[in-house]
């Protein structure tokens, strides 16, 4: 059979303007599936590496995904506050070891920017139980002295060039806006912390009397006409923050969670809701799990069609072909080498396209993976493909094995019928 | 050598035969001119001489064995081993070399490829004393076949019909398309070529200018009772 694959390449690369163009549409293809394939994975690995150790998630009541999505990935809004008061009271009991409030609603440079206590430093945990790590300078103090200290996450002092020392300017809300920025008081970069693959990678980190002291003089989210207090002046008033968005809650040990949660659910003064990280993040997955089926299924039918172009490009070609085939059963061969002829060619054509479409999808996620993690905090891995990409790509294969047998049915009949002289 | 006995053979579907041959016997290195009008069912004849078709009643006997006797898989393997073909036209595979395609036979065909060694040392050199006979230029043994003239084209596929010395070679109106010097130049050849490899060649042609070069001449039509 050999120098029918010979005969098979010769060919091809005689039509190759053509066959380049299925090649390109599977490759296409066979790109879309792989891709999506690792965004999917890496989207959850990342995900469910974001939050670890912190056993209740507190704020106010609304959906528990949307919780975990504004708390933990700083993505959308809260609906809500919940007052200091509440988060006091949660603190104070029994079952609970510590209580890290946390504060959105402002940026830095598309950013998000964390309110906090120091104890956010020491107590929040990602992946496997991993602490955070400064990789230069320290945490802020929490104290007056240190009132305008920021400590910066890896991918914010990467991508901003920030270093120790460095003036940054608060945005209120998500920036953008022309006077919006709390310019009257520039925080001072005291630390960096080492990268880590979740959100706090791309968080600015302040305390929670800065958040406060930036806020003295705005009301209604715009600065108050009028009325300017300096930075130092600041200091002065009461920064002891009213209200947060969340806290992050530790408990003394994990039997207690329901009971904690319960006690949040029917804390009297307030309406509030505390949810379970994981329990959160699984039904995280079912909502998306629709939509990456709908996602997958596209892409399966990307590919079936540059299958089906594969096939009409061959079929519409073989007309054609048939003086080729009769040269070849001239010269000894059978029916059987030309089946065999037009499947290898189909073959060797899904082959080169998955393996373009692999090269290609390699190249994109090397180009668009800074991007995509700086955009989207999401860490696109350049690794070898999964289990799950490999039965995709061989998924690809077989189809088009398959798929090329449908010419090279048709030629085997046409080469029966036609013998030495191809009757139109 | 070739024998055809009662043969009957009708297109699938068709209500006729187009074929009742009662006999024919065609001996070793015998020259046999086969004339008769178009659609008569020359080409027919072809296929069934080349084991390609099947006759629906009688014998088609190549070297003494019954095409309809041996399997699909073995009339590949014969015809590859002991016969050439040359058609009217389009006969070279157009994206092999010239060389390439007088080589084919011996790719298919491992006997092909060892009386062509037999005969010149190896399958190419065997190729290209075959192309230099037939005339054509070292220069264009390389070249793609589809850059040839429609004259050397039919010598090229002339020299791959007879590479490896087949005991039978067929020709379908392989000079229909050349003008009248072509044509005679490449009779000279095919007809010498044929006698110095001892191959009995049958030669089908509307043209009965060229019968007088041949052993014996055959009318489709007589021969034909349909």
């Amino acid at each position: 059979m050999s120098p029918l694959l010979a005969l098979a390449a010769r060919s091809a690369w005689n039509r190759r303007g053509t066959l380049a163009l299925v090649v390109f549409s599977i490759a296409l293809a066979t790109l879309l599936l792989l891709s999506f394939e690792r965004m999917r994975t890496d989207v959850r690995e990342s995900f469910s590496q974001s939050v670890s150790g912190t056993d209740l998630i507190v704020g106010a009541r609304t959906g528990s995904v949307q919780l975990m999505l504004y708390s933990v990935f700083h993505i959308g809004g809260a609906t809500n506050n919940i007052r200091m008061a509440s988060v006091d009271a949660i603190a104070k009991h029994r079952a609970v070891e510590w209580v890290v409030p946390i504060s959105l609603g402002d940026s830095h440079r598309g950013f998000a920017v964390v309110g906090t206590t120091p104890a956010y430093f020491t107590r929040f945990q990602y992946a496997d139980h991993q602490p955070l790590r400064l990789a230069q300078g320290r945490a802020f103090s929490g104290d007056l002295d240190g009132l305008y200290d920021a400590v910066v996450g890896a991918e914010v002092a990467e991508s901003l060039g920030y270093r120790l020392g460095q003036k940054v300017v608060l945005s209120h809300g998500g920036g953008g806006l022309p006077g919006s920025e709390h310019a009257d008081k520039p925080f001072t970069v005291v630390g960096v912390l080492a990268r880590t693959g979740t959100p706090v990678d791309r968080a600015v980190h302040v305390s929670l009397e800065a958040i406060e002291a930036i806020h003295l003089d705005w009301a209604s989210g715009a600065p108050m006409p009028g009325v300017v207090i300096p930075p130092e002046q600041a200091r002065k008033f009461d920064l002891a923050p009213k209200q947060v968005t969340a806290a992050l809650v530790g408990l003394k040990g994990r039997v207690a969670v329901f009971a904690v949660q319960r006690f949040v659910a029917n804390y009297a003064d307030e309406p509030l809701m505390a949810v379970l990280p994981g329990v959160a993040l699984d039904e995280l997955w079912q909502v998306v799990g629709v939509g990456e089926k709908a996602l997958l299924g596209l892409s399966m039918l990307v590919a079936i069609v540059s299958l089906a172009g594969l096939v009409a490009v061959v079929m519409a070609g073989l007309n054609e072909r048939r003086r080729e085939l009769a040269v070849l059963r001239a010269v000894g061969a059978g029916p059987r080498h030309v089946l065999w002829l037009l499947a290898v060619e189909g073959a060797l054509i899904t082959l080169l396209g998955v393996v373009i479409g692999t090269l290609l999808t390699v190249v994109l996620i090397a180009l668009a993976g800074p991007w995509v993690q700086a955009r989207f905090g999401i860490a696109l891995r350049l690794a070898e493909p999964g289990l799950s990409q490999w039965m995709l790509l061989a998924a690809v294969l077989v189809a088009g094995l398959f798929a090329s047998l449908v010419p090279g049915w048709r030629a085997y009949r046409l080469s029966l019928a036609d013998g030495l002289s191809p009757r139109s | 050598m070739l024998e055809i006995e009662a043969l009957r053979f009708a297109w699938p579907g068709a209500k006729a035969d187009t074929l009742r041959i009662d006999s024919l016997k065609i001996a070793a290195g015998e020259t046999l001119f086969l004339h008769g009008p178009s659609g008569g069912g020359k080409s027919t004849l072809l296929g069934l001489l080349a084991g390609v078709l099947e006759p629906s009643n009688g014998c088609v006997r190549l070297l003494g064995v019954d095409w309809s006797s041996i399997s699909a898989f073995r009339r590949d393997a014969r015809r590859a081993e002991h016969v050439g073909y040359i058609f009217q036209q389009f006969n070279l595979l157009p994206y092999l070399s010239v060389l390439d395609n007088v080589l084919l036979p011996t790719r298919f065909s491992a006997h092909r490829a060892a009386r062509a060694a037999e005969q010149a040392g190896s399958a190419r050199a065997a190729a290209e004393s075959l192309l230099a006979r037939f005339g054509l230029d070292v220069a264009l043994w390389t070249r793609a076949a589809s850059m040839l003239s429609v004259g050397q084209q039919q010598r090229v596929a002339a020299a791959r019909a007879l590479i490896g010395r087949p005991e039978l070679v067929i020709a379908d109106e392989p000079t229909s398309a050349l003008d009248t010097a072509l044509r005679d130049g490449f009779m000279d050849l095919l007809l010498g070529e044929c006698a110095a490899s001892r191959s009995t060649l049958v030669f089908v042609s509307h043209d009965e200018r060229l019968a007088a070069r041949f052993d014996r001449r055959v009318s489709l039509a007589e021969l034909n009772h349909p």
